[in-house]
């Protein structure tokens, strides 16, 4: 047995020893030795993905008595990649666990649901086969079902959340079936070996990719497939969401390179431009309603949505330009879509394992009632700060690289040795640019106000005031995961060559590794070192700083209680800008799309009318693709319901002739 | 030795504009005064005030965090990037850091969520509110920002700024091509956003509701405000300087000289001020625009940055 099925099998028996302690464990242990046995398992994920996309091969083969091919477990380099993201997000998450979970989070099935879902998204992007890839996606499903149901009891919203998830996810998997069906039944195998025979213009081809991009979309987040986010990461505990978030939607992603790039590559170019559509319309949406959310797990389930679509918009542009034989572009716009994947993990799962944190330590997550958490809780506001810089793509973060390697793919995809390689492209290649300008502009905006509102200031509520920081655990996980932010931000020229690995077989071509760390796009002539600009920056700060140290050793500074005189000491806390009133002028610009409904009742002191007593302001804003695709959608299937209830009144002499004329009908067909 | 005379010029940037943005900001005061019939406080008040404000005794405010110290050397550190890695006085670019035009909106980006993060920091509903409406017009202003980078982008091959100022000097034609002047209508307008002048914030104001800029920075006082000052005067020097640049690239060093050097400080000094003096008078005519008129003011831009684009790929 290779080293790689050795991994896998060692992953299984450790899911299922984690299983069974969790069942059988005592409670004061529970979650001490699950997230033990987490942690191992996602290690054991991290070290056989590591080797796997370091180019090792072999795998598990499982003998089946079904007449159809074997399954078989076998991870190639592309494969080995997202393993290697899904567990390295899994050890932050079991950390964290360990001593995040209490009362129902921590309960016999939620313990026992945990290693079922890690080991369950390490099994898919090891699959090379349709029917293990579709059994592990259950056993994924399966598992964050059961998670994020852990406080169903006692919160309303968990169970609603539940039921649209199962919905949402049950729906991607018909799709996901649907579409392997097709090429299954045009291919005659369901190994993707057999798969990769089918011409990529054909007709099944072309019904499969829309059902895979339906499939796949809604586990990534896209758009119009997303309505299932706002209320399920919220509603998750934070580990979990952060698993999901960080983790599981990276297997929508890698459904959607396994389609467009092994399985069917070089597709038509309306699959590309669809794709393209789709991310786009995905990062737009999903940042917008991200930058006007005041609840912070909510911001970051939409934000969620926008770097998935800047994901697909990457991987759509690089098939375009690919169909324009633009292939350095092509190359470059995918390893950027990788990047950005590979990023996302690290800065997002920081992100909801910090809103955790300021979960745990003032029980709230309305960013309005936060503030101030910075003095108090610095470990968690240091991580939540780096990972928010991540997002918002400023260097010398992991999301800067793999923005800017996308926007410099996308300037250089319009034009081959000076031609323009096609009108699509250069009406598309601009528009790209903007899509992603905005929601990089909108991104900026979202993490300053999800940061300055809950980390600096003053507390807005009494909770925020008494917060403390989170037990050493905790902290260990979330400084890891800033570390890995910055970590790939510093060095992206090594990674960058790594991932180029799983989409060429000659990846110096499109990405190479220079001088400190810094990568290089030679085909089409852009380099970043990002060590040397830290370097630049440190020696131009040396003048400044030395200027400081001067200055605050003659001229020591003075704390004052009031800061802003001109208010007098009625200045309060409440009075600050909250984070529904950052938002407000955007909600103002891009009212037609947002669609919010405010509501102010004022009301006047009783012996004049001049003079207001209270003002009641209540705005809010729903996600209008839910109230305007779903509702109605939802509607008719409740009248549905409501007029077959008559079909079905529970009259068993009605049931007996229904089961009558049924067999008639057969009798009828047959004899024809 | 390409490398060694990168490092002196962007030496002799930051020297250079370290003195010149205190300067450029007293000329455009000056000028407007002087057009508006008042005295004016001389050209060299910037100057006094930044002495004045070094000495003092900074007050903070007890709620207060490391932001309101940090912040404001962020800002300044990033205008002092911007200055080093923008062709300014030359168009040697640093080995494996070129001046990408990408890295440079993202190093003044720095400066602008410093400024933001401080505006919030002091913890009252002014510096929110400005911090709030700064970041609006940040996220705004970026579409037109990259897109006109990209139209300028199209002729020279490259997002690199100095080999985009060198393909300018090499063939002026560039710069009087439909294209390239749509790319800097738009860029300036841009720009003009992005430093806070008229028409979308007013500089002189104080105390105004409709202020964006003013207001993050009231809860600063002493050292902590003489960075947000002349980190954001660094940042309008060294943008006007890379427009200056862009419209008439002679006198750029591009191949390294003493004397070269000389021509290239004196050129830019010059037409930074010149820039400087056309913006004041320019603004004398402006009135601020409501804020809420602001996101059309810059989605004109917006078309103006896309056309460019669009008309570099299907006309040129």
């Amino acid at each position: 047995m290779t080293g790689i099925g050795a991994g896998l099998l060692l992953q299984l028996g450790l899911g299922a020893l984690a299983v069974v302690s969790a069942l059988a464990g005592a409670p004061s242990l529970r979650s001490r030795a699950g997230g033990i046995l987490c942690t191992l398992i996602a290690v054991t994920g991290f070290l056989t993905g590591l080797a796997a996309l370091l180019g090792a091969t072999g795998g598990l083969l499982i003998p089946i008595a079904l007449p159809m091919d074997p399954l078989l477990l076998a991870p190639d380099r592309l494969g080995g990649l997202f393993m290697l993201i899904v567990s390295g997000v899994g050890i932050l998450v079991s950390l964290y666990a360990m001593s995040s979970t209490r009362g129902p989070d921590a309960s016999r099935t939620a313990w026992a649901a945990m290693p079922v879902f890690l080991v369950g998204m390490q099994l898919v992007p090891a699959a090379t086969d349709s029917v293990s890839f579709l059994l592990a996606w259950e056993i994924m499903t399966l598992g964050s079902t059961v998670l994020l149901l852990a406080d169903h009891a006692s919160r309303a919203t968990v169970a609603s959340a539940g039921i649209w998830y199962s919905a949402m996810s049950q729906l991607s998997f018909f799709f996901i079936l649907a579409g392997f069906a097709v090429l299954a039944a045009a291919s005659n195998g369901t190994s993707f070996t057999n798969l990769q025979a089918i011409e990529p213009g054909s007709g099944p081809a072309n019904v499969a990719f829309v059902l895979f991009l339906l499939g796949f979309g809604g586990k990534a987040e896209l758009v119009p497939l997303h309505v299932w986010v706002p209320r399920v990461l919220p509603e998750a505990p934070s580990h979990v969401s952060a698993a999901m978030s960080g983790a599981m939607v990276k297997i929508g992603v890698y459904g959607g390179l396994l389609v467009c790039v092994r399985l069917l590559p070089d597709g038509p170019a309306w699959w590309a431009i669809a794709i393209m559509l789709v991310g786009g319309a995905s990062a737009l949406y999903g940042i917008l309603q991200a930058s006007v959310s005041s609840d912070l797990k909510v911001l970051l389930a939409y934000s969620t949505t926008e770097n998935m679509g800047l994901v697909f918009l990457g991987l759509g542009a690089s098939m375009l330009l690919r169909g324009y034989d633009a292939t350095a572009a092509a190359d470059a716009a995918l390893v950027a879509a990788l990047l950005l994947a590979v990023s996302h993990a690290a800065f997002k799962s920081t992100l909801f394992l910090g809103a955790g944190a300021i979960i745990h330590a003032t029980g709230e997550r309305n960013l309005d009632r936060l503030g101030g958490l910075g003095a108090r809780m610095p470990v968690t506001a240091s991580a939540f700060g780096i990972a928010s810089l991540g997002a918002a793509a400023i260097p010398i973060t992991s999301g800067f690289v793999a923005e800017w390697m996308l926007l410099q793919s996308l300037i250089h995809g319009g034009r081959l040795d000076g031609a323009v390689v096609s009108v699509a492209a250069s009406v598309a290649m601009p528009l790209a640019v903007a899509v992603i300008a905005l929601t990089a502009g909108l991104a900026l905006l979202t993490f300053v106000k999800a940061y300055g509102i809950a980390f600096l200031a003053r507390p807005r509520s009494v909770e925020a005031a008494d917060a403390r920081e989170v037990p050493p655990l905790m902290q260990l996980a979330l400084a890891l995961g800033a570390l890995s932010v910055l970590a790939l931000g510093l060095l992206p020229g090594p990674i960058a060559a790594l991932v180029a690995n799983t989409i060429s077989s000659n990846p110096t071509v499109a990405v190479q590794s220079v001088g400190l760390g810094g990568v290089s796009l030679p085909g089409i002539g852009a380099v970043l070192d990002p060590i040397i600009l830290v370097a630049l920056s440190a020696l131009v700060a040396i003048p400044v700083i030395v200027s400081i140290i001067v200055s605050a050793r003659r001229h020591p500074h003075r704390t004052i209680d009031l800061p802003w005189g001109g208010g007098g000491s009625r200045a309060r806390p409440r009075m600050q800008y909250t984070a529904t009133s950052y938002a407000e002028p955007l909600v103002r610009v891009f009212d037609d799309v947002l669609k919010p409904s405010r509501d102010v009742q004022v009301t006047h002191v009783a012996e004049s009318r001049y003079l207001v007593e209270h003002v009641r302001v209540e705005q809010r804003v729903s996600d209008v693709i839910e109230t305007r695709l779903y509702r109605p959608v939802l509607n008719l299937f409740q009248r549905y319901g409501i007029v077959v209830r008559h079909v079905a009144n529970g009259s068993i002499h009605r049931y007996l002739s229904y089961s009558f004329v049924a067999l008639l009908i057969v009798l009828i067909v047959v004899s024809l | 030795m390409a490398a060694v005379s990168a490092i002196i010029i962007a030496l002799v940037q930051v020297v250079l504009f370290v003195f010149l943005a205190p300067l450029l900001i007293g000329v455009i005061r000056q000028v407007r005064a002087t057009i508006e019939g008042r005295a004016g406080a001389g050209i060299w008040q910037p100057w006094r005030d930044v002495r004045k404000l070094l000495v003092k005794n900074p007050v903070r405010a007890a709620d207060s965090s490391w932001m309101l110290r940090v912040g404001p050397v962020a800002l300044m550190v990033s205008s002092l990037l911007l200055c080093v890695l923008l062709p300014l006085v030359g168009t040697i670019p640093f080995p494996s850091i070129p001046s990408d035009l990408f890295v440079i909106v993202s190093v003044m980006l720095i400066g602008v969520v410093a400024l933001a993060l401080v505006g919030l920091d002091g913890g009252t509903a002014f510096g929110g509110m400005g911090s709030s409406r700064h970041m609006t017009v940040a996220a705004l202003v970026e579409p037109t920002l990259l897109l006109s980078v990209y139209a300028l982008s199209i002729p020279a091959g490259t997002s690199t700024i100095s080999a985009i100022v060198e393909t300018r000097l090499f063939s002026p034609e560039v710069i009087i091509s439909p294209v390239s002047v749509l790319a800097l209508v738009a860029l300036s307008i841009a720009i003009m956003a992005e430093t806070g002048r008229l028409p979308v914030d007013n500089p002189g104001t104080h105390l105004e509701l409709t202020m964006l800029h003013e207001a993050m920075t009231l809860e600063a006082s002493g050292r902590d405000l003489v960075w947000l000052e002349v980190g954001s005067w660094l940042k309008l020097a060294a943008l006007l300087g890379l427009v200056s640049n862009l419209i008439a690239p002679w006198g750029v060093v591009t191949d390294f000289s003493a004397l070269g050097l000389l021509i290239g400080v004196v050129s830019i000094a010059v037409k930074v001020l010149v820039l400087g003096v056309l913006l004041s008078v320019g603004e004398i005519f402006l009135a601020k625009v409501r804020l809420f008129q602001v996101p059309e003011l810059l989605a004109g831009s917006f078309a103006l940055a896309f056309l460019a684009v669009t008309a570099s790929y299907l006309v040129a």
